[in-house]
């Protein structure tokens, strides 16, 4: 079946806009992804039919709305291949997830053990870990990367060792677009007995993540970077990880008995789940889920591999033009500097032009002192975006550097 | 001039423009010319606190002037408080500290800046009047 971007963009109706008198051209998307229709239509009708609190209501519209955020935990469930529902746990995002995880462990890690994440990660995937260590006396190791932008994998044996509890990174690099080799690095995890953490920010809409595959014990997706509402994360986890983790917040939802001495705490998922959870954004996440994958993830990667192979080639011709991270394996990431101006500058000139892209460090300062620069420009590319759209971004480049130099 | 004129001025040179990047290369070609810090100079201490590139700014008391240089290593930064030295280069202190810059809005470049430049501008133009009031 042809790739139907008329289709496509026909969902998005926010892309149909004129931003400085130009037309819009969202190259933004490894921040946030645009919704399509049908999420907005999701929560329109959830607040117009079924708006009632979940998991404890008697009546009809508290079991609707309960029923259908179930529903889509079992979607999530199916789309990454966990075993069962309870395993899919609902949060605010991936940096809860990760803290979840993060602040659970300290009950479980002691202080001549390590937790062991790479140079690529993004800030919600170290600060969390440093924390951590700095609670319980434990020892913070890096897996450093290479001037691609790859992770080094040479000295993995002595990183990771018996001392290891934890090994926590990224499937792909927000700033620089690698695919990291998850295999290899869960394989050796899982030699010395260490737990193990995916974070999926960018392979969630990109990949087909199979968690058992991966034999990973933690796994995180975002809902708003995959064409869903923002606040609502994922945190998959296996039943006896999350059995063995103590929960991080506590209130509603998430006890079984409470006594003014001593509660109990109900069981997964609903234990890490205190509080009214963000019920129309699990149910606009489960629309977003159902219209990928009725685009298909494989066609969408493919399309999207296509922008960045052209974006590639016709920026290159840029003088001075620079990739900053150059993987083998890369995902619809762009992190570049054109030399003799300031990403800053090229962000508000091509603002100015109609074209939205990051600058600055994109939440990843060590990334950026290694590459001993202050931040990028970065162009990320989703289902929607044209070659048009690039050339017209190459074009609103070349006027941009021509202005600076 | 005194400070308002100087703003009348620059009004006036912006009004010549029509599209916003004819404005911007503006900005960018009063940034260039913008004498820029030595080496030296650009130290921490002389860093504006707010800025998302790095803006450093330097002020001298000159009698009852204040006299200012400044340096970015972004350009539009650079271009942004070149305009401030024009208006507040060598006024009177007490002028300076007093001041109300009406022509950032009257040119437009509010708008045009997002939150966080925004703020950027703020806050050199704080950093300048905090140096007119110790001169003062």
């Amino acid at each position: 079946m042809a790739y139907d971007i008329d289709y496509i963009r026909s969902q998005f109706p926010i892309l149909d806009q004129q931003v400085h008198g130009r037309p819009l051209v969202y190259l933004d998307n490894a921040a946030t992804a645009q919704k399509p229709k049908a999420v907005v239509d999701a929560i329109s009708h959830y607040y117009y039919n079924d708006n009632a609190n979940v998991h404890r209501g008697v009546h009809t519209l508290s079991q609707r709305a309960t029923d259908a955020m179930e529903a889509v935990r079992e979607q999530v469930r199916a789309h990454i291949g966990a075993r069962e529902a309870a395993e899919i746990i609902f949060t605010r995002g991936i940096t809860d997830s990760i803290n979840t995880v993060a602040f659970g462990m300290g009950a479980l890690i002691k202080p001549h053990q390590n937790v062991v994440i790479t140079a690529l990660e993004h800030h919600s995937n170290i600060v969390p870990w440093q924390m951590l260590c700095e609670r319980t006396g434990a020892t913070l190791r890096y897996i450093p990367i290479n001037e691609k932008g790859e992770l080094v994998l040479h000295s993995l044996e002595d990183i990771i060792d018996e001392h290891t509890v934890m090994v926590a990174f990224n499937h792909i690099s927000n700033s620089l677009g690698t695919i990291n080799p998850v295999s290899t690095i869960l394989a050796r995890a899982k030699a010395v007995g260490a737990w193990t953490l995916v974070d999926g920010a960018q392979s969630g809409p990109h990949a087909m993540v199979d968690v058992l595959e991966w034999d990973v014990d933690f796994f995180t997706l975002a809902s708003h970077k995959m064409y869903g509402p923002t606040g609502l994360g994922v945190l998959y986890g296996k039943r006896e990880r999350l059995e063995a983790l103590p929960p991080y917040q506590g209130g509603g939802e998430m006890i079984a008995t409470v006594t003014l001495e001593k509660s109990t705490y109900a069981e997964i998922p609903h234990k890490f789940e205190a509080g009214t959870p963000h019920i129309e954004g699990v149910i606009g996440f489960g629309a977003a889920l159902k219209f990928m994958n009725s685009i298909g993830i494989d066609a969408i990667a493919k399309h999207e591999a296509e922008l960045l192979d052209y974006a590639t080639e016709i920026l290159s011709s840029i003088e001075g033009f620079r990739i900053i991270g150059t993987a083998d394996h890369k995902a619809s990431v762009l992190s570049f500097l054109v030399d003799g101006t300031h990403p800053y500058d090229l962000g508000v000139l091509l603002d100015q032009q109609g074209i939205a892209v990051r600058t600055g460090q994109h939440c990843t300062q060590p990334i950026m002192d290694q590459f001993c620069i202050a931040g990028t420009a970065r162009a990320s590319f989703a289902m929607y975006n044209t070659k048009e759209e690039i050339d017209l971004f190459k074009a609103a480049l070349d006027r941009a550097v021509n202005m600076l130099r | 001039m005194t400070i308002s004129e100087k703003q009348a001025a620059l009004v006036d040179e912006f009004a010549f423009f029509d599209d916003w990047m004819d404005k911007y290369n503006h900005i960018i070609e009063m940034g260039k010319s913008l004498k820029p810090l030595s080496d030296q100079d650009k130290q921490e201490d002389l860093l504006v606190q707010g800025c998302q590139s790095k803006v450093w700014l330097k002020a001298e008391k000159q009698g009852d002037d204040v006299k200012f240089w400044a340096d970015a290593d972004a350009i539009i930064a650079k271009g942004i408080v070149a305009m401030l030295i024009d208006v507040f280069d060598e006024q009177p202190a007490a002028d300076i500290a007093q001041a109300e810059l009406g022509f950032i809005e009257e040119i437009g470049l509010k708008d045009h800046l997002s939150p966080t430049r925004a703020n950027g501008l703020m806050s050199m133009i704080k950093q300048m009047k905090i140096y007119a009031l110790a001169f003062a």
